[in-house]
């Protein structure tokens, strides 16, 4: 166990830093940098920006050094914690991001446990009433799911309660609690609003989760080792708990591999459409306006909770299954 | 309770006849090449069908999108901003007069400066149809000036709406299918070659290719998709045109899709590269493209088709998302996702929620799509009982 996770750290390891020379390559694609258009600003404000200005600009912000150096001064800086500096803010990129990562990281935790809890139940009633009316109305609701963009029904949702209870439901805390300590009153707060984006990042991964335990559930229903225990007397629920549903458990689990970049993504947009104190509006405008090094940590960190989330839900494979912690052999 | 009567055929019993009549039907099934078998299984999934009938339907609609929609997409009202959709109706003061509309009255609520539109229902104003309207360019090549449906003589025919500057939602709708049905047609066609030569290369040679591929994969799909878009979209250059914008978004798309299909390929291909087949050919002195051309791809090429008509949904999905926040597609580019960006604030949505109607389409196609794409996969694989 102890070198499948040592075997697995690595693994992540080496996945990270990959990562990061993706994202930096991306965050210096565009033409010009960040210093070009805020000089350009200067000067269509009337102001002369000197040579020896530029040059010192330049020199202060490292963008005169070559690509590579500048990735390793970003690269060290990240692992020592330094996030870089934000252009646009004139501030340090931590000091900017404030409450935004953990937030981000609640948000996307609370959406992952949601979807399992849903599609858990959902999965093995759609697969025990195969073809029943219920079975088809779930699948359509969850085909619904799929299909609908997430903004959308972010969208739809802000309108009715807007229109039903005539409060806007934006923002993940009650306003008085902005840039307020953490209190318990805070968290409460924090709780009561997170059910509306909770819901809407995670209808198209709970829909496709259901649908996948279902398919996998029907598989396993159909062994004969089911007709056994089935002949043999044993009750309906026993027969069902006891073998299928734990062969079905692995690929639900290991599925969390395709779920976390869906609901990381997912978060993205729907935190840009209501407004949240996470890291997907800050994101979007960084993007917009060139502010390298803030996009940067922002890719680099979702980045790190889809990675760190795969390690887990591999740590959580291997405990549920001896034939990964202890062979060579995985599963699917 | 009657008896049911006992029947026998008084016609002498033909053994021969009755085979023969057994074999057309066997000899036509066991005739049939494999797509016509993949085709008699797919016509089985009634929903795909039904999809499928949408889908081609649609695709055929934008290639004569000018003719079917009443106005032109760019063509402003100023009279009528913000027009709420009109309805079409049959009979007017209790008679039938045939499909017409009532003309909108414009009113300005001077306490709330918001924009009222009352239907006048004093005289109905009969639509025409075939008739000239709003020239055109069809293509670019051929201009005319003949619509399905237009406006009445003095009227108006917004039958759902109009937007901030005054243009016919329905008529924007229409031709921003141009756009939204065809980017993801060809963000699969790219991903596809991508995904097959990449595939392909690593799992023909295996070895060293093998493993920078695996790894270049895992890290790919390991990703959060969309704020790689958003950050490839973001460094697209402003100065770009519209259309490069557009193949460019394709690109991008593409670009995150092709490891899903990649790896498809190679575990087919590490199945394949053993059987007998492949090792005549090689003794034979066939080239390593001719082997996996030739003699590999066509093995597992409807499962790839199949698997990728799985990923239209999502580059749909994509574009329109992208370009609802303004990284993607931009105007004068018309898809649905740049309509939706309209309705981007709930004041939007809340007065004028006509706003929203892009978004039924790209809900029907994504639902098509994923339709067919089940139904072909199941038709594709003949061991798949379900």
């Amino acid at each position: 166990m102890i070198r499948y996770l040592a075997g697995r750290l690595v693994t992540m390891a080496w996945t990270l830093l990959a990562i990061s020379v993706l994202v930096f390559v991306i965050i210096q694609l565009p033409p010009g940098d960040y210093l070009t258009s805020y000089i350009a600003e200067i000067r269509a404000q009337g102001e002369n920006v000197t040579v020896d200005k530029i040059a010192f600009l330049r020199e202060q912000y490292g963008l005169d050094k070559p690509l590579w150096e500048q990735y390793l001064v970003w690269v060290t800086g990240l692992m020592q914690g330094d996030l870089g500096y934000s252009f646009e803010y004139n501030q340090p990129v931590a000091d900017i991001v404030g409450e935004r990562m953990p937030l981000t990281l609640l948000l996307n935790v609370a959406t992952v446990i949601f979807v399992y809890l849903v599609a858990f139940p959902i999965g093995i009633y759609s697969a025990t009433h195969q073809y029943s009316w219920g079975d088809h109305g779930l699948s359509f609701l969850g085909f619904l799911g799929l299909a609908t963009p997430n903004f959308l029904l972010a969208l739809i949702l802000l309108y009715l309660a807007n229109v039903w209870f005539g409060t806007s439901i934006g923002g993940l805390m009650d306003p008085r609690f902005i840039d307020a300590p953490w209190s318990l009153e805070k968290a409460a707060s924090v709780l009561s609003h997170l059910w509306v984006p909770v819901l809407v990042i995670g209808t198209a991964g709970t829909a496709g989760m259901m649908r996948r335990l279902r398919a996998n559930l029907l598989d396993e229903l159909n062994r004969q080792y089911v007709v056994t225990a089935r002949a043999k007397g044993l009750p309906e629920h026993r027969v069902l708990l006891k073998y299928p549903l734990r062969m079905a458990l692995n690929p639900f689990i290991a599925d969390l591999g395709s779920l976390l970049p869906q609901i990381v993504s997912g978060s993205v947009i729907i935190s840009a459409v209501m407004s949240l104190p996470t890291t997907g509006p800050m994101l979007l405008s960084s993007l917009r306006s060139q502010d390298m090094f803030l996009a940067g940590s922002f890719l680099m960190f979702l980045a790190l909770l889809t990675v760190v989330g795969m390690f887990v839900s591999d740590v959580l494979l291997a405990i549920l299954d001896p034939r990964i912690r202890l062979g060579k052999t995985t599963i699917r | 309770m009657s008896e049911t009567p006992h029947f026998v055929s008084r016609e002498p019993f033909d053994s021969e006849a009755t085979v023969a009549a057994g074999s057309t039907v066997s000899l036509a099934y066991m005739e049939a090449s494999q797509s016509r078998l993949i085709w008699w299984r797919f016509l089985r999934h009634r929903v795909a069908v039904v999809s499928l009938a949408f889908l081609v339907v649609s695709y055929l609609s934008i290639l004569v999108v000018e003719f079917l929609a009443p106005y032109d997409m760019q063509s402003r009202h100023t009279d009528f901003i913000f027009a709420p959709p009109q309805a079409v109706h049959l009979f007017h003061a209790g008679s039938f007069v045939g499909p017409f509309v009532y003309p909108l009255d414009f009113n300005l609520d001077l306490d709330t400066l918001q924009r009222e539109y009352t239907p006048d229902t004093s005289q109905p104003l009969p639509l025409r149809f075939f008739c000239q309207g709003d020239p055109y360019e069809f293509w670019g090549l051929v201009s005319g000036n003949r619509h399905m449906v237009c406006p009445p003589e003095g009227g108006s025919l917004f039958l759902l709406g109009t937007d901030r500057l005054g243009r016919d939602m329905l008529s924007r709708i229409l031709s921003g299918a141009r756009i939204s049905l065809t980017v993801g047609l060809v963000g699969v066609t790219l991903s596809f070659i991508l995904g097959i030569t990449i595939g392909g290369l690593a799992g023909y040679f295996g070895g060293w290719i093998d493993s920078v591929v695996q790894r270049v994969t895992e890290i790919l799909r390991s990703l959060p998709e969309l704020p790689l878009w958003l950050a490839l979209s973001a460094a697209l250059p402003v100065t770009w045109s519209p259309l490069l914008i557009y193949f460019g978004i394709t690109l991008i798309l593409a670009l995150l899709d092709w490891p899903g299909l990649a790896r498809a390929v190679r575990s087919k291909l590490f199945a394949l590269r053993e059987e007998d087949f492949v090792v005549a050919a090689e003794m034979l002195g066939a080239r390593p493209r001719r082997i996996i051309f030739r003699h590999l791809l066509p093995n597992f090429m409807s499962h790839l088709i199949a698997s990728a008509s799985l990923s239209i949904p999502t580059m749909i999905l994509a574009e329109t998302a992208l370009s609802f926040l303004g990284l993607g597609l931009r105007p004068p580019i018309t898809s649905w996702g740049v309509l939706l960006s309209e309705a981007q604030n709930i004041e939007a949505v809340a007065l004028y929620p006509w706003l929203l109607l892009p978004m039924v389409p790209v809900i029907l196609t994504v639902l098509a799509f994923s339709f067919v794409g089940d139904g072909l996969r199941d038709a594709v694989d003949p061991h798949h009982h379900h």
